[in-house]
C-alpha cells in the first residue's frame, strides 16, 4: 500500500508545478515571453506568505496577500520593461535573467539564507489513515486545490468573453489586435494571472518544499520541463506535464537517488525526439 | 593592412609585458579575465554567427572541466592526455546535446539546452561518490607542459597561448566559406536552404565547435582555480556568459571577449566592496538590455559614425 502513498505524494507535488507551470505557459502562447523570473514568483511568494503568517498567524491571510503583491510584481515587469522587446526573444531572457538575479539578491538580503518551511494551516495538519498508513491531510489539500485552480482556468478559458479573447490571442495576436481585441491588456492580465498562480504555488508548496536560496532556479527548471513536456501555450499540457513530472520526480528519488533528475530528463528527451514541440503544443 | 595589425600588435605587447608591470594578483585576474573570453567567444560563435542562443553552454565548460580534474585526480592520468580529454569530452556532448536540441528553434532551444545543461548538472550534483557532490573536486595540480605551470606567470602565458591560437582558430572559422554560410542561416534558413545548403549540418558543426572551445576553457579555469564543483556548469554560468556575450556585442568575438574581461573585473571589484555582486549583475542585465542591446562594440561603433558624419 505505500505506491498508494508515493503515488499521492507525486500528484501533489504535480499539482503544485501545474500552478506554476499553467502561468509560464500562457505567458509564452500569447506573448512568446521565456519568462526565467517564474521560478522568482514563487520565492516572493512563499518568502510573503511566511511573513504574513509570522506577524498574523494565519494561513488564508498568506494566500491572499503574497499572490496579490507578486502579481503586481509581474505586471510591473511586463508593463515598463518587457512590453518595450515584444516578439524578441533574448532581450526579454536577458530582462528575465536580471530580474531573477535581482530578486534573489533581494530576497537573500530581507529573509536571510536559511532555509524556512512554512507551517500548516491548523485545519490541515493532522493525518488520516489510507491503507493502513497515516496521510497528511495537507498534501490532499493540495491535490483538491490543483483540480479546483485547474477547473476554474478551464472554465475561464473556454466559457468567459476574456477567455475567448485569450485564445484568440494565442492563436493569432495580429489578428486578434486588428479585430479591436485589447491584446495590450491582456497581455498584462494573463502576466498578473501567471505571477498570482506561482506566488499561490510558494504559498501552498512552503510547508512542503519551502524557501530558500536557489528554491528559485530548482522551481524555474521544474516548471520548464513540465511546459516542454506539456507543450507550450497549453493548460491541459500544463496539467498533464505537471502530473507526469511530478510522478517521475518522486519515483525516480525513490529507485535512483543519486540520479533523481535523470527519470525527469530521460522521459523528456524521449517525448521530444517524438514530438519536438511537447505533447499538446503546437508549432 | 598597416592600420589594422598596429592595435594586434600593441595588444600582443601588452599582454607579454603585463607580468613584469602588474603585481601576481592581478596577472591571476587577468588569467581569468582571458579563459572567459574564450568561453564568450565560443558561445559568440553560436549567438552571433547562426542565430542559435543557448542557455545551457556552461555544461561544455563544466565537461572539460570535470574531465581533467577526474582524470588527473582520479586516473593519475598525464596532462598531455587529460586536457584533449577535456576537450574531446566537451565535444562529445556537445554532439550530443545538438542532437536533441537543434530539433527546436527559439524558446524552445533556449529552454532545452537550459534543461539539458541542469541535467549535467545534477549528475555532478548528485553522484557524489565520484564527483564530491557539492564540495566539488579540490586539489588538482596545474599541468606540466615541458615547464611546470604551478608559477602564476608561467600559467598566465600558457593561457595567452592558448586563448590566443583559439581566437584566431574561431575568427579563421567565421571567415571561411562555412562561417559565412552560417551568417547566412542566422539571416534567413529557409533561403539558404532554397540555396541547397545542409542547414542542419552547418548548425551541428557551429554548436560542436562552441561545445569544443567552451570545453578547453573550462578546462584551463579549473587547471587555474585547481578545483571544480556544479557551480562549474550551473545555469549563472551560462547566463553570464550570456551576458558577456551581449555586453560585448554579438557577433563580433572581440566584443564578447572585452564583455568578458568587464565582467570579471568588475565581479572582482565589487565583491571586493560588497556582498550584493548579484544585485549588481542583475541591474547590469536590465541596464545592457534597455540601453546597449548591441553592445559596446554596438555604442562604439555608433559613436564612430556619428562622429565620422559633418
Amino acid at each position: 500500500m505505500i505506491w498508494i502513498i508515493h503515488t499521492l505524494n507525486g500528484v501533489s507535488l504535480g499539482m503544485l508545478l501545474f500552478l506554476l507551470a499553467a502561468g509560464l505557459s500562457l505567458i509564452y502562447g500569447l506573448m512568446k515571453i521565456l519568462n526565467l523570473t517564474h521560478g522568482s514568483y514563487y520565492l516572493v511568494g512563499a518568502y510573503i506568505g511566511s511573513t504574513v503568517i509570522e506577524k498574523t498567524g494565519s494561513f488564508a491571510l498568506a494566500l491572499i496577500v503574497a499572490p496579490l503583491a507578486v502579481a503586481l510584481l509581474g505586471v510591473a515587469m511586463e508593463r515598463f520593461f518587457l512590453r518595450r522587446f515584444h516578439l524578441d526573444e533574448l532581450p526579454q531572457t536577458l530582462l528575465t535573467f536580471g530580474f531573477l538575479f535581482i530578486i534573489a539578491d533581494l530576497c537573500l538580503w530581507i529573509w536571510g539564507g536559511d532555509a524556512i518551511l512554512l507551517p500548516k494551516p491548523a485545519l490541515f495538519s493532522t493525518s488520516i489513515a489510507i491503507g493502513g498508513n497515516f496521510y497528511p491531510t495537507y498534501r490532499l489539500l493540495l491535490i483538491v486545490v490543483g483540480f479546483a485552480v485547474a477547473g476554474v482556468l478551464w472554465w475561464f478559458q473556454e466559457h468567459t468573453r476574456i477567455g475567448a479573447m485569450l485564445r484568440a490571442g494565442v492563436d493569432d495576436a495580429e489578428t486578434a489586435r486588428a479585430l479591436g481585441i485589447d491584446v495590450s491588456l491582456l497581455f498584462t492580465v494573463v502576466f498578473a494571472v501567471g505571477a498570482f498562480l506561482a506566488a499561490l504555488g510558494g504559498v501552498l508548496g512552503g510547508p512542503i518544499i519551502g524557501a530558500s536560496p536557489g528554491a528559485d532556479f530548482d522551481v524555474m527548471l521544474l516548471a520548464f520541463v513540465v511546459v516542454i513536456v506539456g507543450g507550450l501555450g497549453s493548460l491541459r499540457g500544463a496539467l498533464v506535464g505537471g502530473l507526469l513530472v511530478g510522478l517521475l520526480d518522486n519515483f525516480g528519488k525513490i529507485f535512483f537517488p543519486e540520479f533523481a533528475l535523470f527519470t525527469i530528463f530521460v522521459p523528456m528527451a524521449i517525448i521530444l525526439s517524438f514530438r519536438p514541440t511537447g505533447l499538446f503544443g503546437r508549432a | 593592412m598597416r592600420r589594422l595589425l598596429l592595435p594586434w600588435a600593441l595588444a600582443a605587447i601588452v599582454f607579454v609585458a603585463l607580468p613584469y608591470i602588474v603585481p601576481d594578483y592581478y596577472v591571476g585576474l587577468v588569467t581569468k579575465m582571458l579563459i572567459f573570453a574564450l568561453f564568450a567567444m565560443s558561445l559568440d560563435l553560436m549567438i552571433g554567427y547562426v542565430g542559435l542562443a543557448s542557455l545551457g553552454h556552461a555544461a561544455f565548460f563544466g565537461l572539460g572541466g570535470y574531465t581533467v580534474g577526474l582524470l588527473g585526480l582520479k586516473a593519475h592520468v598525464s596532462e598531455w592526455i587529460a586536457l584533449p580529454a577535456g576537450v574531446l569530452v566537451a565535444t562529445l556532448g556537445g554532439v550530443l546535446f545538438a542532437f536533441l536540441a537543434l530539433r527546436a528553434r527559439g524558446s524552445y532551444f533556449l529552454m532545452i539546452t537550459l534543461a539539458l545543461a541542469q541535467v549535467v548538472w545534477g549528475i555532478a550534483f548528485g553522484w557524489r561518490t565520484l564527483t564530491g557532490g557539492d564540495d566539488g573536486l579540490p586539489g588538482i595540480k596545474r599541468p606540466t607542459f615541458f615547464i611546470s605551470l604551478a608559477d602564476q606567470t608561467a600559467f598566465y602565458y600558457f593561457v595567452v597561448l592558448l586563448v590566443g591560437l583559439s581566437a584566431i582558430a574561431l575568427t579563421m572559422i567565421v571567415r571561411s566559406p562555412f562561417g559565412l554560410a552560417l551568417l547566412g542561416i542566422r539571416e534567413s534558413e529557409t533561403r539558404m536552404r532554397a540555396l541547397g545548403f545542409n542547414v542542419w549540418r552547418h548548425q551541428f558543426v557551429a554548436f560542436v565547435f562552441a561545445a569544443a572551445f567552451a570545453g578547453l576553457a573550462g578546462a584551463l579555469f579549473v587547471y587555474q582555480n585547481k578545483f571544480v564543483n556544479p557551480a562549474f556548469l550551473h545555469v549563472v554560468m551560462s547566463a553570464e556568459a550570456l551576458i558577456m556575450v551581449i555586453l560585448g556585442g554579438v557577433g563580433t568575438l572581440l566584443g564578447p571577449a572585452i564583455g568578458a574581461g568587464l565582467i570579471i573585473f568588475l565581479e572582482d571589484f565589487i565583491s571586493s566592496q560588497t556582498q550584493r555582486w548579484l544585485l549588481i549583475l542583475g541591474i547590469i542585465y536590465v541596464v545592457t538590455t534597455l540601453f546597449a542591446p548591441r553592445g559596446l562594440i554596438g555604442l562604439y561603433r555608433d559613436f564612430v559614425a556619428r562622429r565620422s558624419k559633418p
